[in-house]
């Protein structure tokens, strides 16, 4: 209920944070707070400090880039949600944002935290995988930009370096066919299987919620349909090369069979 | 001024809303004294484990820290109090707040700090070093009954707790000659009550008196204080407990927890104030849990489905000891596993177990639901079996109506009843034919989502309860009256004190009706006073849907009783004969001088100045009462379910539920629906989505609101109710409750709507609850030819 003992420092900016994730070892950021705060409560997180970057306004905004649309990584789930550019220019974010927990949770969570926090379970990486974004990091040493599929490295494990803050979220526009399926039992669950399905250059790319130790591209079943395959026969390879957890919240061969399922309406959606 | 339109059966705004609605509604967790402290207990993390040491060193010399101590350091009165013995032979194992021996269930107390702050008292329970020798854990019942299972309590050598049954008729010769024999075997599965409140404590001491005042987040102060009494030898006379605010309790706070009498020995040893809340992940694993049968139960008919007898084994699992009312849980529902229907011959035989897990003990409806799932099951199994519709089995089986008490076979004497009328109600409110036709065409058409719909014509015994009755028969040590005082004030006030606890409940509002109702004083100017063992010292508190049933007949006594000498006073001042008055909406009037009066507020004011009283009348207007009814009352109804259920991926859609129950005269119509939709809601939770799950090793796996599934609203349908009245002959207003209706009907509605909409298939049973999961590996067993 209660976390064990910790200092906290309110970071004034980009630097101030990187500089202070640098000098105090088992430090973590805390932006929304709603993935940290209950793990610490529940004491099986116990960082020797937070570094809150939440009020760090300028790393919250959406703005269109050319042809991709940038967001800043302290952006809510509700402001990406409600953001016109990406509700015109990649309505699948928008929306997968406005499936996330509940409005409490929405209105706290950032879009960076849920990346770099690194949950297989969560939505947005999935939706981020599948569109190919970029994920621009900024450390002692400067600025780089990851992108999606070199990202996510292990569970709750990405490929930013402990003194390292994600900054913004890149994606490209994608206003052709896409689909969005969060298989969960109450409306505030993490989905037991999610799959995003976004259309592109006659292709799709597809990504998959819980299916392994990060999120996962079916890349069987983007491989199927760029060979000409109808969704049920592409979706029947949705699980290969993914390792679904066996858990409270589902069996492994349960979800096996949902990604089938859901990959299938996903594609049917996506395509129609 | 008297009111003359009544409010009883008015669907009047709840009195006690404005506090809740506004925050500022003050629940224990919400109260501090100077100089409090916080109370942390160490838990054990294992199932069973034998306690070679406990070394609390390190942790009393912490910063903050007053002090700590293991089992060892307490020597108590007595035990916990045990207060149902259904049998003569039951083993009840001495239960202590903290272990010395082993710990017998993960989260079982085996030591204690205080310290000066929630957080501090965190730290130092952590740093309580604990040598366990880990034992083999004894999760299930079945394994707990072998006879090489470990033992929960070794000085019993056996995990039998005991054996209790109800023999009516001879069923076994009932059953030789039965040309129909439906078998079932069904599990109920563990479920965590969830009551939005945690528990919490807080002990203020008077070391100079010995006094002490206890807080509690309780369904039941006056039961508690006898308990403390027992448990820490501090007499009940210098105990005060008092329930504040209470959010929620659903039977899990219809208990005499530990954690309340190491709070109130604390108080007393260091002499100071004592505080505890518990986390919601401490109180999955301290709070105790509900239901957890494992039922076995035949059906004897004819072959055109009328039923004959009824067979029923039951497996009732207790967790590691036995809790306040624990072995009678089951019991409750001992002669309900008949439902509402007839037969020549009835046994039920239920055998309590122990297991290395977290208590179980009552949960709304305690025992009642388990019962109703059992028969409300079977009987669409049998409907099967005969080639019955589910209607028309029900129909053909239905006791006839009555309106006196009139025997089941089940043993019970029923206070009034009309089955078909509940059914026939609930099937004006849903177009069944509709319904039939609509599933038919989607199984044609093949369609990925299937419907299907589920009966529940249930019956239920509650308004506990007839202390004769419940004291003989039943064994239980307590009794079941009720109490109230009314006391009207100078100025025409009125307070009404209840020896009922609500805790949701709405009384202040149904009991100030009737109050209203009775002296004829408006609603605003009642004030109902509860909770508080130095306000309202006498009573039996909340649970068992006994408020309206049992506490308001006690009320309506008292009123009774201001209205007789009243009467008197005001035939004194009128200089008329006490026949000459006639009593109406709170004035006394002559009889054939219709302007003469005298009202309620006019003679209290008149009391309280005793300036001219009649001969041998007291001053003061205030009356007390107390009610022991002779019976139960016997709610019963029809609940309807549909779903739709998505044959690929196994996930239930509850489409719509119809709701019509008969719980007698209505006092608040707007309560009732509430407590109908509330208890369906959750009974919804139990069907599709809760459940307490234990690995092998008697490891909690569901210890979380995450992945302990409570529905939220977007889960629930929206509800059709209808309602139908038959009086109770049990008391004078002809009450019944309804407390517990709503997760008692329906999770059998729910299963058999699942079971329903998969039975094209060769679906006969899913798995409870029927999470998606379940629904998926039952259809594909089906599709491989055997069904679940």
């Amino acid at each position: 209920m209660i976390p064990a003992p910790f200092d906290y420092v309110r970071a004034g900016s980009v630097d101030e944070a990187i500089s202070l994730l640098g000098s105090n070892e088992d430090a973590k950021l805390l932006a929304g707070g709603h993935s940290l705060v209950p793990a610490m409560k529940l004491r099986i997180a116990r960082p020797s400090t937070l570094v809150d970057i939440g009020r760090l306004a300028d790393l919250s905004y959406v703005r269109e880039d050319g042809d991709r649309i940038a967001i800043g990584a302290l952006t809510r789930h509700h402001d990406v949600a409600n953001a016109e550019a990406l509700q015109q220019g990649c309505p699948i974010v928008a929306h997968a944002a406005a499936q996330i927990g509940d409005p409490q949770v929405r209105h706290m969570g950032t879009i960076g935290g849920s990346v770099a926090h690194g949950d297989p379970a969560g939505d947005l990486p999935t939706v981020l995988l599948a569109l190919d974004a970029e994920f621009v990091a900024q450390g002692a040493g400067g600025t780089r930009t990851i992108a999606a599929g070199e990202f996510f490295t292990s569970l709750f494990e990405t490929a930013l370096a402990s003194d390292e803050v994600l900054t913004e979220i890149r994606v490209p526009k994608a206003t052709a066919g896409w689909s969005f399926m969060k298989f969960q039992r109450r409306a505030q669950d993490w989905a037991i299987v999610g799959v995003s399905a976004v259309r592109s250059n006659g292709g799709v790319r597809v990504g998959l919620t819980n299916m392994g130790l990060t999120p996962l591209r079916a890349s069987g079943v983007e491989e199927a349909v760029g060979g000409g395959a109808d969704p049920a026969t592409a979706a029947e390879r949705a699980d290969e090369g993914t390792a679904p957890p066996d858990d409270a919240f589902g069996s492994a061969e349960y979800r096996r069979e949902l990604a089938k399922v859901l990959v299938r309406r996903a594609l049917e959606e996506a395509m129609a | 001024m008297a009111t003359t339109e009544k409010l009883v059966g008015q669907a009047v705004l709840r009195k006690e809303d404005p506090e809740f609605l506004t925050g500022s509604a003050r629940y224990t967790d919400d109260l501090s004294v100077p100089g409090m402290l916080w109370m942390g207990v160490v838990r054990s993390p294992y199932a069973h484990a034998r306690i070679k040491s406990v070394d609390v060193s390190e942790a009393t010399s912490m910063d903050g820290v007053v002090a700590a101590f293991s089992g060892a350091d307490f020597d108590w009165a007595g035990p916990l109090l045990m207060a149902w013995p259904v049998t003569e032979g039951l083993h009840n194992p001495l239960h202590y707040p903290l272990v010395t021996d082993k710990a017998r269930y993960q989260g079982d107390g085996v030591g204690v700090v205080v310290a000066t702050s929630r957080a501090i008292a965190e730290d130092a329970v952590e740093v309580v070093k604990v040598d366990y020798e880990p034992l083999p854990a004894v999760v299930n019942m079945h394994e707990a009954l072998s006879d090489d299972s470990a033992f929960v309590h070794d000085e019993f050598g056996t995990n039998e707790s005991y054996t209790w049954a109800n023999v009516q008729g001879d069923v076994d010769t009932v059953f030789a000659d039965a040309p129909v024999v439906v078998k079932e075997h069904y599990k109920v599965h563990r479920l965590i009550a969830n009551a939005m409140e945690p528990r919490s404590i807080l002990v203020q001491p008077n070391p100079a008196s010995e006094q002490y005042t206890m807080w509690s987040s309780t369904q039941i102060p006056h039961i508690l204080r006898t308990a403390m009494a027992i448990a820490t030898g501090i007499p009940e006379s210098k105990l005060r407990i008092v329930a504040p605010r209470v959010g929620g309790g659903f039977g899990s706070k219809l208990q005499v927890y530990p954690e309340e009498a190491l709070a109130l020995e604390l108080a007393r040893r260091l002499r100071a104030p004592i505080k505890w809340t518990e986390s919601r992940s401490e109180g999955y694993l301290a709070t105790h849990h509900g239901r957890d049968q494992v039922q076995d139960v035949e059906i004897a008919a004819q072959d055109d489905g009328k039923i004959l007898g009824y067979r029923v084994k039951i497996h009732a699992n207790m967790g590691a000891y036995l809790m306040v009312i624990a072995p009678g849980t089951p019991v409750l529902g001992g002669f309900l596993f008949c439902g509402c229907y007839e037969g020549l011959a009835y046994k039920t035989e239920i055998v309590g177990v122990f297991t290395n897990t977290t208590p179980v003990d009552a949960y709304r409806g305690a025992g009642r639901p388990e019962a109703t799932q059992a028969i409300e099951r079977a009987i669409d199994a049998l409907a099967r079996r005969v080639g019955k519709d589910v209607v028309e089995i029900r129909r053909m089986n239905f006791m006839p109506p009555f309106t006196q008490a009139t025997q089941s076979i089940g043993g019970l004497m029923i206070d009034s009843g009309d089955y078909p009328a509940t059914l026939d109600r609930a099937l004006e409110l849903f177009d069944y034919e509709q319904f039939r036709k609509e599933q038919q065409a989607r199984r044609d058409s093949g369609d990925s989502k299937q419907l299907g719909v589920g009966f529940s014509t249930y019956l239920e015994n509650c308004g506990w309860g007839p202390s004769r009755v419940i004291g003989g028969i039943l064994k239980y040590a307590g009794g079941g009256w009720e109490a109230a005082t009314v006391r009207c004030h100078p100025t025409g006030k009125v307070v009404a004190v209840i020896g009922n606890t609500p805790h949701g409940q709405g009384n202040e509002t149904t009991f100030a009706q009737v109050v209203a109702d009775d002296l004829g004083v408006p609603l605003e100017d009642v004030e109902v006073l509860f909770g508080d063992t130095d306000v309202a010292p006498s009573g039996w508190d909340t649970y068992g849907s006994r408020s309206a049933a049992v506490g308001m007949p006690a009320l309506h006594r008292a009123t009774s009783r201001i209205v007789e000498k009243a009467r008197k006073i005001a035939a004194h001042e009128l200089e008329v004969a006490d026949s000459d008055l006639k009593y109406e909406n709170g004035t006394f009037s002559v009889r054939g001088a219709p302007s003469v009066t005298r009202t309620i507020p006019q003679i209290a004011f008149s009391a309280w100045r005793g300036h001219d009283l009649p001969e041998g009348v007291e001053p003061g207007l205030e009356e007390s009462a107390f009610f022991d009814p002779e019976n139960l009352v016997f709610p019963f109804g029809a609940h309807i379910c549909t779903v739709e259920v998505d044959t690929e991926t196994g996930e239930v859609d509850v489409t719509k539920y119809v709701a019509v129950d008969d719980v007698g005269p209505v006092v608040n119509p707007m309560i009732v629906e509430g407590q109908v939709v509330g208890g369906v809601a959750q009974g919804i939770g139990e069907a599709l989505f809760e459940e307490a799950v234990y690995d092998e090793n008697g490891q909690l796996l569901s210890s979380s609101m995450t992945n302990y599934a409570v529905p939220s609203a977007t889960e629930i349908p929206s509800f059709v109710t209808g309602n139908h009245v038959t009086p109770s002959t049990t008391n004078d207003m002809g009450i019944k409750g309804v407390g517990e209706t709503g997760t008692i009907a329906s999770p059998p509605a729910v299963l058999n709507a699942v079971v329903d909409a998969l039975s094209h298939l060769g679906v006969t049973e899913i798995p409870r609850p029927a999470t998606p999961e379940n629904v998926w590996r039952t259809i594909q067993r089906a599709g491989k030819g055997g069904s679940a």
